[in-house]
């Protein structure tokens, strides 16, 4: 297996997948936006400046951390966690917030549009925003303000106006929709930093390329610790750029297996859930082909999860080309196991994980058991505090004032 | 030759420019749309856009993308969209050209599409988010089945990019007047005419262009310019405020009478 052979080609297809289908006055614009790109790569200061902000701004490496307490409560697999929540800014997002910054500088635009489905890429753009002092305007599903209003406040603190998008289903998918709405208005003066491997070619393989360090760092750790590479990789995804980020270092290494944890939702039912592997076909949305929830007439149905940041319909092109092509499989986890997995890890671990990476993480713990010998990689994409509430809400016994803690 | 070509040929022979009407299919109802397409050309327009609604219209304002939602609220599929393109042509010779996005299109097939559209009396297509270089699969079944397909052009369209969009259109070329989505704007952009300037060296087809027309001066304006002229979100948002309304269909003509009076006044 080459791993050229999951390099998209020049106009940006994985396989069937990926592409660019926008209104045409996005494609200019966009043809800059990977010009650009391309150059900066080739750039050794660009490259030296992102650098120094991955490493004294963001807190790059991150920790790759041997969940002791956790895997021996389970009884099989080591259980190895990339500590991308340690990140400033609580998530992997920041690493390509700070790429695209850069880029966004590169091509003289002053103002910058995000969507956020979590959160968590809105504070990582707010903070870019305010590090830079450009405009920095957020689009956020009206659905997502009322669950995320930890993010909503962090946003408007760093100095960025967030905007509610109050319909369709009022997430991540509306948000995208209404910062492209801006985009093809303003292109002129604003970069849309787009915050998941997703849409049109080159956002997917340049998002990707920002966070391929969490993989690249990870494996050459594990390497220094244990001496050998992981069995299986396991992560959360929702568009898909911390798992792509994670799985891209490991894509030429055939014995690691990559394992995607899609939103179950409620149960695989239409409507309750985003695991678009399970329930999903080839598609079109926003910019891209890839797999996508869809009813029989072609029409995007509504998603549920738990966690804002996997409550989507599409899943990035990448993914849907790795899932074709049998190098990566996709499982799916339900918002109960998710929720069990957070509190076992802050019971065991002392970490309070993101409702997204807890996702991966139950995927991981449901197959540990009577796995001995084997050693797993989990990507603690972001940390919880952002979901306090949701946590709150979901374990009430311990927001009583008598509340006892126990251990897991 | 295809009936836009010939609408075209013919207003131009006539020294007169081309009406088009947009209005969404299936808003308020999809037994409605026939009528008030009917009182559309009764009133001057000359060639309908019908569109497509879609869950995810991301090139569209906010007045088309309610009259989406209303249309799938009230049940419009594209298979429904065919049977109300069947129905005006059972009384009416008026082009059609289907307005959509990509996805319900390729969902459905375009094999299947091209045959049956061609079938209903559809004339032609134009796709809102499929770039030319994606545009394969789904112009070579449309032209295959006689069916023009039409592409956008922007004003930030560099010139090889607005070669291939005339390349790949047939019956017009659409020329988008600003940047931005769909709806009414209170002035006409001063790029429009360098884009029909640059367009005109480029390719024999006519020109029509459309976003942001709305009032019967800009519809003079742009006529003086262009072959065609498209008024779109005026349109629909006659259906916003009168598609309950016992006298939509008089409204939809009013405006039509009063748009092609301000072309060729």
């Amino acid at each position: 297996m080459k791993m050229t052979t999951f390099e998209p080609d020049a106009q940006g297809h994985f396989g069937p997948y990926g592409g660019r289908y926008v209104p045409e006055t996005l494609m200019a614009p966009l043809e800059d936006v990977e010009r650009a790109w391309r150059e900066s790569r080739e750039d050794p200061e660009f490259q030296a400046e992102l650098r120094d902000l991955l490493h004294n701004f963001a807190g790059r490496p991150t920790a790759l951390y041997e969940a002791k307490r956790l895997s021996e409560s389970l009884g099989g697999a080591r259980i190895f966690l990339k500590r991308e929540d340690l990140l400033h800014t609580g998530a992997h997002k920041i690493n390509n917030c700070l790429g695209q910054v850069l880029l966004a500088r590169r091509m003289g635009k002053k103002r910058i549009i995000a969507e956020t489905g979590a959160g968590q890429h809105g504070v990582a753009t707010a903070t870019v925003c305010a590090l830079f002092g450009m405009e920095c305007v957020v689009y956020m599903g009206a659905e997502d303000m009322k669950r995320q209003r930890l993010n909503v406040f962090r946003m408007r603190l760093l100095g960025a106006k967030v905007v509610g998008v109050t319909y369709g289903s009022r997430t991540l998918k509306d948000a995208i929709s209404e910062a492209m709405r801006d985009w093809v208005t303003n292109i002129a003066t604003t970069h849309y930093l787009l915050g998941s491997a997703l849409g049109a070619h080159p956002y997917p393989v340049m998002v990707r390329d920002f966070h391929r360090c969490i993989g690249i760092e990870a494996r050459a750790q594990m390497l220094e610790r244990i001496g050998r590479l992981p069995d299986t990789v396991f992560a959360c995804v929702g568009g898909g750029s911390n798992a792509i980020g994670a799985f891209h270092a490991f894509i030429p290494d055939e014995g690691v297996e990559l394992v995607g944890v899609e939103a179950g939702g409620r149960g695989i039912m239409p409507g309750e859930h985003a695991a678009r592997f399970d329930g999903g076909s080839p598609g079109v949305l926003q910019g891209a082909r890839s797999y996508l929830l869809q009813n029989e007439d072609g029409q995007v149905m509504l998603t549920h999860s738990v966690s804002a940041g996997l409550d989507y319909a599409m899943v990035g092109p990448e993914h849907a080309w790795l899932h074709d092509q049998g190098r990566a499989s996709y499982a799916h986890c339900e918002d109960g196991a998710a929720l069990e997995a957070a509190l076992r890890l802050c019971r065991t671990e002392g970490i309070i994980p993101a409702l997204e990476s807890s996702h991966g993480l139950a995927e991981a713990m449901r197959r540990a058991p009577g796995e001995k010998g084997k050693v797993y990689l989990v990507n603690l994409s972001g940390r919880g505090d952002k979901d306090i509430d949701i946590y709150r809400a979901n374990f009430p016994e311990l927001d009583r004032d008598d509340a006892e803690g126990g251990a897991a | 030759m295809s009936r836009i070509a010939e609408l075209f040929a013919t207003k131009k022979a006539a020294g007169q420019s081309v009406l088009i009407g947009y209005i969404t299919a299936g808003d308020p109802a999809p037994e409605r749309t026939p009528g008030m397409v009917a009182a559309m050309e009764r009133g001057g327009v000359d060639l309908i856009e019908l569109g497509v609604p879609f869950s995810d219209p991301i090139a569209d304002g906010p007045v088309i993308m309610k009259a989406s939602e209303r249309a799938l609220a009230a049940g419009t599929t594209l298979r429904k969209v065919l049977e109300i393109a069947r129905a005006i042509r059972a009384h009416s010779g008026i082009p059609i050209l289907l307005f959509s996005y990509l996805n319900p299109l390729m969902r459905y097939g375009f094999e299947k599409l091209a045959a049956e559209a061609k079938a209903a009396g559809v004339d032609g297509c134009l796709l809102t988010d499929v770039s030319v270089e994606e545009a394969g699969e789904f112009v070579t079944p449309m032209r295959a089945a006689g069916l023009d397909t039409v592409f956008l052009a922007a004003p930030t369209s560099p010139e090889e990019r607005l070669r291939l969009v005339a390349e790949h259109s047939s019956g017009f070329v659409y020329l988008v007047s600003r940047t931005g989505v769909t709806g009414e704007q209170a002035q006409l952009s001063a790029s429009v005419g360098p884009l029909v300037e640059q367009l005109r060296g480029l390719t024999k087809l006519p020109l029509a262009v459309g976003f942001g027309i709305s009032k019967p001066e800009q519809a003079g304006e742009t006529a003086k310019l262009a072959d065609g002229v498209v008024v779109g979100s005026a349109f629909v948002r006659l259906v916003e405020a009168h598609g309950q309304g016992a006298d939509l269909e008089a409204k939809l003509e009013e405006f039509s009478r009063e748009l092609k009076a301000g072309m060729v006044s």
